[in-house]
């Protein structure tokens, strides 16, 4: 129960197959556009409000101007340091999200770069405590405060209204949708670390033994299971049999081939790659996407996360691997209408982009590359704090700042501006 | 051709044998399964397309009294078979590819030489020219155009064991060099044929010239079987074999469904 000392997450226990799962009810969905605004900022974890410089201070809640001085405002980063001056535990409410949630901690921060604003409680803070403040998304995927003791705390993740906002592994049932892949392994270890329940690990063609089959197959809470992305049949049959307890989904297929449309070029290659990772993702999401909708406050562990380990060159083209680019822009633009398709549902769409790999099909690409450990540390770290676009590595932190200060600008550097 | 008079009856007795079971028809063929291994080449080159299936309808929105499928593979995917143009010794012949070829010759005798007890003790056996010549001592000399099969039990292997593949490549049985030039400038044969994943044993890359089964067979005109299912249904020699590829434009193999005629044991 909230709000009644620094209780333990409870363990999930087996359902009782008697009793009617919880609709995945979600809070309101309806905000101004302004607001809307700042669930992007929420969903890379950044916390960013409207900001007057001539003020010197940021403006709650957000407005056209400023109401000091009536200047533009901007949104930024501020400090995120503030002092809890008031609270309420809302035992009843009309909205039928929280009247399945009762009781539920909500209280007043004062924060330290100017404005007061409301914000969800972590259950270590107490009144005249000072705090840090996180922007979430909540199961509607819009924005919501919340606010911290620690938010970097050992226990943080214990709290089960900010379980509502973030996509924890721990004690949650994880499907790795290709576990040969080089992000494959070191998710699955650094998965169970985190507590997962069980890791259930794909792995396609198992008449190809190689050393990181062998080695998924000594790792604890590993399941290896039978799942080829280019075969529809695969795909259909685990669902059917896994479907229904897959809490957390990670898309971990890749194909990264050098080549475009001149030079390197290979249709067959290009099909293959198209086939694998395109199709292979509309698969994937056509066949686990309704039962994980349909499980979205299915209790403790409950199906909270779709997510696809994306190339931050989904964004723009890297002529280097032009046709690698396409595919996993085609893929970008298909994890936009899964989003959709799943809002409502409180199964949040994540995307982890990151740039080349440490891996063979990178070996003639500058650094900085990225370790895949490192990819599994971030991405588990993104989930913990329930983040919806995680950017992993300099090259993708890089890219994606750009991408977002003039995405022209960034596709004339990556084709022939010298600079990539 | 024959005047009808003298023609009349020429298969009669073969219908008949076919309808009484006297003449056995045996299948050759695994079943085209997206599971079924296919060769690995180093991951740089173009790869085989495994067999994959989509289904178009099954009796609803898509179509509602009908259902069916496509599917995609590769010209060497599952038991197939190999013309002349896909090595490159074979690119310049006449009628190399599967559309062209004569038909006459996708049917014949069919000669099945039992490596089952070498290729036990040793996954690398290569079948040499004596191995040849002791299966003509017992049944008598290969017949010119027939085709050879080579029987080993591999097809019993199902995945990994299968195709077999360790650090230094695949480890498979197949024909020695000098046994595929015997057949072909010696014996005259159609084609070879093996249960293997190809005509060519897994380490034949280290041969001399490599790949040699690929290389003299496609180089003299004659064919390639692979992936061949349960060899040892058959005789050694008194069969009738039938191999027929898809009529592909200028294609260089299919995958097919082999058959043979067995005359009745039982």
């Amino acid at each position: 129960m909230a709000g009644t000392g620094k209780d333990k997450l409870p363990q999930p226990v087996k359902k009782n197959p008697q009793l009617k799962t919880a609709a995945p009810l979600v809070p309101p969905l309806r905000r101004s556009r302004l607001g809307l605004r700042l669930a992007g900022f929420a969903a890379r974890g950044e916390f960013c409000l409207p900001f007057c410089a001539a003020c010197d201070k940021a403006v709650w809640p957000p407005r056209d101007a400023c109401p000091g001085c009536l200047a533009e405002l901007d949104w930024r980063e501020v400090d995120r340091r503030g002092e809890l001056i008031a609270e309420s535990v809302l035992e009843t409410s009309p909205e039928l999200y929280f009247r399945g949630r009762m009781p539920w901690r909500i209280g007043t921060v004062q924060l330290a770069c100017g404005p007061s604003i409301m914000a969800h409680l972590h259950q270590e803070v107490q009144v005249g405590e000072q705090v840090e403040m996180g922007l979430h998304l909540d199961k509607a995927q819009r924005a919501v405060f919340m606010a911290y003791k620690n938010r970097e705390g050992s226990s943080v993740n214990e709290d089960s209204q900010l379980r509502e906002l973030t996509s924890d592994p721990k004690y949650r049932r994880v499907l790795i949708s290709d576990a040969r892949s080089p992000a494959g392994l070191a998710l699955a270890r650094a998965l169970a670390a985190a507590e997962a329940k069980e890791i259930f690990a794909g792995v396609a063609e198992s008449w190809r033994r190689d050393a990181v089959l062998e080695a998924l197959e000594a790792l604890d809470h590993v399941t290896i299971v039978p799942l080829d992305l280019t075969d529809s049949g695969s795909v259909k049959e685990l669902a059917a049999e896994i479907g229904g307890k897959v809490d957390i989904l990670i898309h971990t297929a890749d194909q990264p081939r050098p080549g475009g449309l001149l030079d390197g070029s290979s249709l067959t290659l290009a099909q293959e790659m198209q086939d694998r990772l395109v199709t292979g993702y509309m698969r994937l999401a056509s066949q686990f996407g309704p039962a994980m909708r349909g499980r979205g406050a299915d209790g403790v562990n409950s199906a909270t996360a779709f997510v696809t380990v994306l190339s931050v060159y989904a964004h723009a083209n890297w002529p280097s691997y032009g046709t690698h680019s396409a595919c996993h822009a085609a893929v970008y633009s298909l994890s936009q209408c899964l989003r959709a398709e799943m809002l409502g549902s409180g199964v949040r769409v994540v995307n982890a982009y990151i740039g080349p790999l440490e891996q063979d099909w990178y070996e003639s690409v500058l650094p900085p590359k990225l370790d895949p450990q490192r990819l599994a540390r971030d991405l588990i770290k993104g989930l913990q704090q329930g983040l919806e676009d995680i950017y992993i590595g300099d090259v993708a932190r890089d890219v994606a700042s750009r991408f977002r200060e003039d995405a022209k600008l960034l596709e004339i550097e990556l084709t022939g501006g010298g600079r990539e | 051709m024959s005047k009808p008079d003298q023609t009349a009856g020429l298969l009669d007795n073969l219908a008949l044998d076919l309808a009484s079971g006297a003449v056995e028809v045996v299948d050759l063929t695994h079943t085209l399964d997206p599971d079924f291994p296919v060769i690995i080449l180093p991951p740089e080159f173009g790869q085989c397309a495994r067999f994959r299936m989509e289904e178009v309808s099954r009796y609803d929105a898509r179509g509602p009294a009908w259902h069916w499928y496509n599917f995609s593979c590769g010209e060497h995917t599952g038991t197939h078979f190999d013309a002349p143009i896909h090595w490159v010794s074979g690119r310049d012949l006449p009628h190399n590819t599967v559309d062209s070829l004569p038909v006459q010759k996708l049917v014949g005798r069919v000669c099945v030489i039992d490596c089952e007890a070498e290729t036990q003790g040793d996954e690398d056996y290569e079948m040499d020219r004596a191995k040849i010549e002791a299966f003509e001592a017992e049944y008598g000399k290969i017949p010119p155009q027939s085709w050879v099969l080579m029987r080993t039990g591999w097809s019993r292997r199902r995945g990994a064991d299968y195709v077999n593949l360790r650090e230094d490549g695949a480890h498979s049985p197949g024909p020695a060099t000098e046994a595929v030039r015997f057949l072909v400038e010696d014996r005259d044969i159609i084609g070879f044929g093996t249960e293997c994943i190809g005509t060519d044993s897994g380490q034949a890359a280290h041969a001399d010239p490599p790949y040699p089964a690929h290389y003299i067979l496609h180089g003299a005109g004659r064919y390639g079987l692979q992936c061949l299912n349960g060899l040892d249904r058959l005789p050694p020699t008194g069969a009738i074999l039938l191999a027929a590829p898809l009529k592909i434009k200028h294609g260089t193999g299919s995958p097919l469904r082999v058959l043979a005629l067995v005359p009745s044991t039982g």
